[in-house]
């Protein structure tokens, strides 16, 4: 039950953005996220609207997939809509019943909101979907590697996260044993109260924690026989390169930021 | 041939502990041989192979490995390079989530540049066989492909030495067959020196030599045949030989004329024919 857990729910591919190189998407990615919330108007959503649709589909990836990512969030969006819905008071009332009434700026609000919400995470799930969470970390790594003049530790976080990143399908099988281990023992893991349950999950954690620990030395001596020592003077199997066609893509996502931004001046 | 391991009267103790783990080792390995070193839990066999990559230093004695003294921290990396160690548990030495990348991880981190590192990664990964499944992920391979790369990680670096300390222990028997025709490959044709740390008796009947470890040092050296023909001795240090040879000292013991010294299946096949026919 536990193995079919993913993170990071990377679909591989082969598309024009899968081929973007990773530290161009995560910059793209911000800028992205800058132009949803730069206009307030109608016509600034709509912009970033055909920004996200485009870049949608030109990942390759089934737009059902992209749904998925916003469905589980849909009931609280739909809830902060409708109190924004109730709640705002100022502009011209459309609907009134009682002590409730429904006014167009509170529409707005609540349309706006729920509109912006999920082209965030639309796009937002562009860069997760169509980029390996190791290769994600990489990016991270040589984005952020100026700041190691200010004695900033990028390349041990980075280091962490895939670590962390590869011995989770380790662990997640091993958590399957630990629990076929315990129910032969007659635990009760799926049974009982809730504080029971709570209880008898230490059986699944305590040799979990004490297993990683084992790991996590053990690991560490590994990485020493193979002259690990930090981040200096280290090369790299994964390269990266850009290409023209990042530059493109980061240049047409500047273009329609500006866009956005012009239009929520002028409207 | 040249020496490339020499181990001259190596004790050693944990920290303040009294008991002393190793008592007072001597073994040298000439270059490309391929020696198994036997030993039941606790014998210490783990422990000297520790000593042979500087992961443990000695209390007392030294160990030299092609020259370098493991006790010299300026050549640490040049002697890690040299000698390179295969552990127990698969999962547990495998660094990155691509195949590759785990291979190349040692040259990365020595600085290797990359159309080098490409090369190095490519040829290692070709020769434990795993380079089809380069961009896999870890933990989509068995337990046997697991170790392979473990392995191909530790020969990009071009050792001189592989340690594999009771790396097929974790496997099933395929997987242990896929790695250990993998480092036999390694000795024949690349003339690397194997030292080949396990319990499985069946494992050291392939070797060039057998050293023997109980309680801390070694009681005997020398080539499987003439090891194992000794299946008192052997018992004594807690030792199982494999069933063949123990079937031939068991008859030799009732009183047929067989030869002690069987080791393999097809040895004690003939043998037996031979003691029927006559």
């Amino acid at each position: 039950m536990l193995r079919d857990i993913t993170i990071g729910q990377y679909f591989p591919g082969s598309s024009i953005i899968h081929r973007l190189d990773p530290r161009f998407k995560l910059v793209i990615t911000l800028l992205f996220i800058i132009m949803l919330f730069s206009g307030g108007n109608a016509v600034c959503l709509g912009i970033g609207a055909v920004y996200t649709v485009t870049a949608l589909l030109l990942s390759g990836i089934p737009l059902k997939m992209y749904w998925k990512s916003v469905k589980p969030l849909m009931p609280f969006l739909i809830i902060t809509a409708v109190i924004n819905l109730l709640f705002v008071r100022s502009g011209d009332v459309l609907w009134q019943w009682k002590a409730l009434k429904i006014t167009d700026t509170g529409l707005d609000i609540s349309l706006f909101m729920i509109i912006r919400i999920v082209l965030l995470i639309m796009g937002s799930s562009i860069l997760t979907y169509t980029t390996s969470p190791i290769t994600l970390t990489d990016a991270i790594e040589r984005l952020l590697s100026p700041l190691k003049k200010l004695r900033f530790p990028v390349h041990e976080l980075a280091m962490m996260m895939s670590i962390a990143l590869r011995f989770i399908p380790t662990l997640i099988e091993e958590t399957d044993k630990i629990i076929s281990a315990q129910k032969a023992r007659g635990a009760e893991i799926d049974s009982g109260s809730f504080t029971q349950r709570a209880r008898n999950l230490a059986s699944i954690l305590v040799p979990l924690f004490i297993s990683s620990f084992r790991r996590a030395d053990e690991l560490a001596t590994a990485m020493e026989c193979r002259c690990y020592h930090g981040g200096e003077g280290r090369t790299r199997l994964r390269q990266m390169k850009s290409a023209p066609r990042d530059y493109i893509a980061l240049a047409v996502t500047i273009i329609f930021l500006a866009a956005v931004i012009a239009a929520g001046r002028i409207f | 041939m040249s020496e490339i391991i020499r181990i001259e009267n190596l004790h050693f103790r944990y920290g303040d502990s009294e008991k002393e783990v190793l008592r007072g080792i001597d073994l040298s390995v000439q270059q490309g041989e391929f020696v198994a070193v036997l030993g039941h839990n606790g014998s210490g066999k783990s422990t000297l192979a520790k000593h042979i990559n500087a992961i443990l230093l000695p209390t007392e004695g030294k160990v030299t490995v092609d020259g370098i003294d493991t006790a010299d921290e300026s050549r640490l990396y040049e002697l890690r390079q040299t000698a390179g160690m295969v552990f127990q548990n698969p999962d547990n030495q495998i660094v990155s989530s691509v195949v590759e990348e785990d291979v190349a991880f040692a040259l990365e981190n020595l600085g290797v540049p990359y159309e080098e590192m490409r090369e190095r990664v490519d040829e290692a990964l070709r020769t434990v066989g795993m380079y089809d499944l380069r961009l896999h992920s870890p933990s989509q391979l068995s337990g046997g492909q697991k170790q392979r790369v473990a392995i191909a990680g530790v020969i990009a670096m071009q050792p001189k030495c592989l340690i594999l300390d009771e790396s097929t222990a974790m496997l099933d028997p395929k997987g242990r067959k896929e790695v250990l025709a993998t480092v036999r490959r390694m000795n024949r044709e690349y003339g690397m020196t194997v030292l080949l740390i396990t319990h499985y008796m069946e494992e050291a009947a392939g070797c060039d030599r057998v050293v023997v470890m109980d309680g801390g040092g070694i009681i005997m050296d020398g080539k499987p045949e003439k090891v194992f023909s000794q299946v008192g001795r052997l018992k004594e240090a807690g030792l199982d030989v494999p069933q063949v040879t123990e079937l031939a000292y068991e008859l030799k013991k009732a009183g047929y004329d067989i030869s002690p010294e069987i080791i393999t299946g097809e040895e004690c096949a003939d043998a037996l024919a031979r003691l029927l026919g006559s």
